[in-house]
């Protein structure tokens, strides 16, 4: 049976050499090494519940009164995008848990690939010959952003309308071009003509997600043709990858994977709320609320537009640089782009251009270690700063003293990080180099002891 | 018949609990042999069992109407039946499937390929004379093409014309209007309230309609020059939209607790921009780059509010070119 399927195949379409080569394609062990996959599997899922959110799902800005089940909101003015939201969350059959699994789905996707990138710097998987990998896989996180914060516009409720004053205003700042750029995006001022939303709809359905998907596509093909990295270990050399094959070994382990990652993305949209939108209300341009956080993925842009201070330089009536370009755009295009020139920054000092299909520890490197780690240090403060109110209702510390304090700390403790990071990076390093000249010490002292 | 139906059953029986014994040459394998394990597979089985039982819950519950908790459940049976799944695999993957460490020697550069690719692509062009002049005149017509076709993306919006950003619906005389439509009395204003109103007739989404509306002691004040008279009785009528990213200002601070409010204050809570009502709307705290754009107001004969001509500066977030021209 199985012989006769393989031979109809290869009889029609030649592929018996390239199955067999990808039955027995080795994967390195290492469970850091499956956080990709974790990616690929949510991306999987926002596809699949994707697809039923768009049957229900009207993109369009067209004022309606409800008159649905949820009695809070009767006789409420709202948009038909929002009106489709509430009823696919409370009178769409079995419609709340496919929309809550998306959107746990989208930030679980955007999650795993940060931690994925994490890996990636820290292994220093991103060297020679997998750059390429790498820079596709950045573009990746920046469309996800995007798609998330799309995603989550899309259902016009109060939360997600400041979202988008706040992206309006941002696509505003750009110097020189933003209003302009904010006129072709929206048609016209805030909130825009009424073409807006199938706009921002086809975006967040076809054009980011079949771009994701192509990238995907390629990033997996890259993988595969440069093969794995893997860590240091017996018989595994620069020049000789060791692992587990595509079948029968790595199959039952990666499906497994996507199976227990599906299976949380369920358990989580079936049992923990998220974004109850018909608590917070149809969207105005004139109504807004305490208290609103967005999407975790995008907490690090609401820290640097709080904490920036009122600068915006204009001379002769022009404004070259409105306040929300430093927080929501030069903030993250400083981030993305030293991450994008971090291969060939490390080429030029170290001046290494060798293959390495062996990761480093990050003790290894310690100046990557240690700059990598400041990095994330400092976006993360910056992260934390954009909850600074919710720790003031919580806590009572002073919302200013708060910014004033983060005005220092965000720049004081990545410097102090990179500093502690190298020294442990150098102190692991040497005393893995003692341990190693002991354990040869006292070989050889046994040795002469047996001569004797 | 009753023959054939035994050995049916017998058939049945082998297909579904008899094992398969492979009587292969055990030498000539390519995938390594290991020891066999029932034990795991009985598992694995069980496993999948209860992830069938988990996912046929889900129609199950779906077809019930009036169950309580309706989205728990389904996610529940759901999310349970691949978390079986997931079980079964692993307890496949771990002891039944063979555990084989191979190797696979990493791909080298060919260089004799990378050799051969770059001599066709030199030996197809080298016969080319004016090498400069055709790549100029390729490029040329590439980026004309180019321009041609990202031509219609310029229908999406009004691209050059900047006239919206300026535009509000206040003009002196305009009356100050609540959500429902009602004018706003003077009368009506207290202290320590903040009230919300509209251009009457105007689209009340639009950035240069709303207001946010409050009352101070008229000796608080210290408007900048200029500005005598905008705020009868103590009345201040500001732009509602925050300069800084286009959220509303919706918080008021007031009444004052001295030791760490020092006066009353409009706050925005997207990034806590916080402008003085009494100064003109400077900005006190936050990323705001521009004070608030303040409407001068008048009381008519009736007591209602109207508008006193158009804002002090453009409402909005700013762009390049708030700054360069007043409100129209």
């Amino acid at each position: 049976m199985i012989r006769r399927a393989v031979a109809f195949l290869d009889e029609r379409t030649g592929t018996a050499p390239i199955l067999k080569k990808a039955l027995r394609y080795v994967f390195p062990d290492h469970w850091s090494f499956l956080l990709g996959e974790v990616a690929l599997y949510a991306f999987i899922v926002l596809v699949a519940t994707g697809v039923y959110l768009a049957f229900f799902f009207v993109p369009s800005t067209e004022t309606v009164v409800y008159h649905g089940t949820y009695a809070p909101l009767q006789g409420v003015e709202m948009s038909k995008a929002y009106e489709s939201v509430v009823n696919i969350s409370l009178q769409v059959k079995a419609g709340l848990l496919l929309r809550q699994t998306h959107h746990w789905a989208a930030n679980v996707f955007i999650a795993a690939i940060v931690i994925h990138m994490l890996r990636i710097f820290f292994t220093g998987a991103y060297r020679k010959p997998r750059e390429l990998t790498y820079y596709i896989g950045l573009t990746m996180l920046i469309l996800a952003l995007l798609e998330g914060y799309l995603g989550y516009s899309l259902a016009d409720d109060l939360l997600s309308g400041m979202g988008l004053a706040i992206g309006y205003s941002v696509a505003l700042s750009l110097p020189f071009v933003g209003a302009n750029v904010a006129m072709l995006i929206w048609n016209g001022e805030f909130p825009g003509a009424p073409d807006f939303w199938p706009r921002m709809y086809m975006a967040h359905i076809l054009l980011l997600p079949v771009a994701i998907g192509v990238l995907i596509g390629i990033h997996l093909l890259l993988v595969a043709s440069r093969h794995h990295t893997q860590f240091r270990g017996p018989r595994r050399t620069e020049r000789k990858v060791v692992g587990t094959p595509t079948f029968p070994g790595q199959t039952p382990k990666s499906l497994g994977l996507m199976f227990g990652t599906t299976s949380l993305l369920f358990l989580l949209g079936g049992l923990v709320q998220i974004n109850p939108i018909w608590l917070w209300g149809p969207y105005e341009t004139y109504l807004s609320t305490n208290g609103a956080q967005p999407d975790w993925y995008l907490g690090w842009l609401i820290g640097g537009l709080r904490l920036m201070p009122p600068w915006e330089p204009s001379a002769f009536g022009y404004t070259f640089v409105p306040n929300p370009f430093w927080g929501g755009a030069a903030f993250p295009l400083l981030v993305f782009g030293t991450l994008a020139l971090w291969p060939s920054i490390e080429r030029r000092v170290t001046g290494d251009r060798g293959f390495h299909n062996l990761l480093d520890r990050p003790r290894d490197a310690p100046w990557r270690t240690a700059f990598g780690s400041a990095l994330v240090t400092w976006v993360f403060l910056i992260f934390v700063a954009g909850s600074a109110d919710r720790v003031d209702v919580f806590f009572g510390l002073s919302y200013v003293n708060q910014i004033y304090a983060y005005w220092v700390v965000i720049w004081i403790l990545p410097v102090v990080v990179f500093a502690l990071v190298y020294r442990a990076c150098r102190q692991l390093q040497t005393k893995e180099l003692l341990e190693s000249d002991h354990r040869r010490a006292e070989i050889e002292a046994r040795a002469a002891r047996t001569a004797t | 018949m009753r023959q054939s139906l035994k050995s049916w059953l017998v058939a049945a029986g082998v297909l579904l609990l008899g094992r398969r014994r492979d009587e292969k040459d055990e030498n000539a394998r390519v995938v390594a042999p290991g020891p066999r394990n029932p034990g795991r597979e009985l598992a694995a089985v069980l496993l999948f069992a209860a992830a069938g039982l988990c996912a046929t819950a889900f129609p199950v519950i779906y077809a019930l109407d009036r169950l309580p908790r309706p989205t728990q459940l389904l996610g529940l049976s759901l999310g349970l039946a691949f978390a079986f799944l997931a079980a079964a695999l692993i307890v496949l993957a771990k002891g039944v499937v063979p555990e084989e460490e191979l190797e696979e020697e990493y791909l080298l550069p060919r260089v004799h390929d990378q050799e051969e690719v770059a001599e066709i692509l030199e030996q197809s062009t080298d016969r080319i004379t004016r090498r400069r002049l055709l790549g100029l005149a390729a490029g040329a017509a590439g980026a004309a093409v180019g321009v041609a076709l990202v031509t219609p993306a310029v229908s999406l919006g009004p691209v050059f014309d900047m006239s919206q950003y300026y535009d509000t619906p206040w003009e002196r005389g305009r009356r100050l209007v609540d959500e429902k439509g009602k004018p706003l009395l003077a009368d009506d204003i207290e202290t320590d309230v903040f009230y919300t109103a509209f251009a009457e007739g105007a689209d009340k989404d639009a950035v240069g309609s709303s207001l946010i509306v409050i009352r101070l002691e008229p000796a608080q004040l210290e408007l900048p020059a200029g500005r005598e008279g905008w705020a009868p009785e103590g009345i201040l009528a500001y732009s509602k939209i925050c300069t800084h990213a286009g959220c509303a200002v919706n918080l008021y601070r007031t009444p004052l607790f001295d030791p760490v409010e020092p006066g009353p204050a409009l706050v925005c809570p997207c990034h806590y921009s916080t402008f003085n009502p009494a100064t003109g709307g400077t900005v006190e705290f936050g990323p705001a780059g521009r004070p608030l754009p303040q409407l001068p107001l008048l009381i008519a004969s009736g007591g209602e509010l109207q508008a006193g001509g158009n804002f002090s500066a453009a409402p909005g977030p700013a762009w390049w070119g708030v700054r360069l021209r007043k409100p129209t």
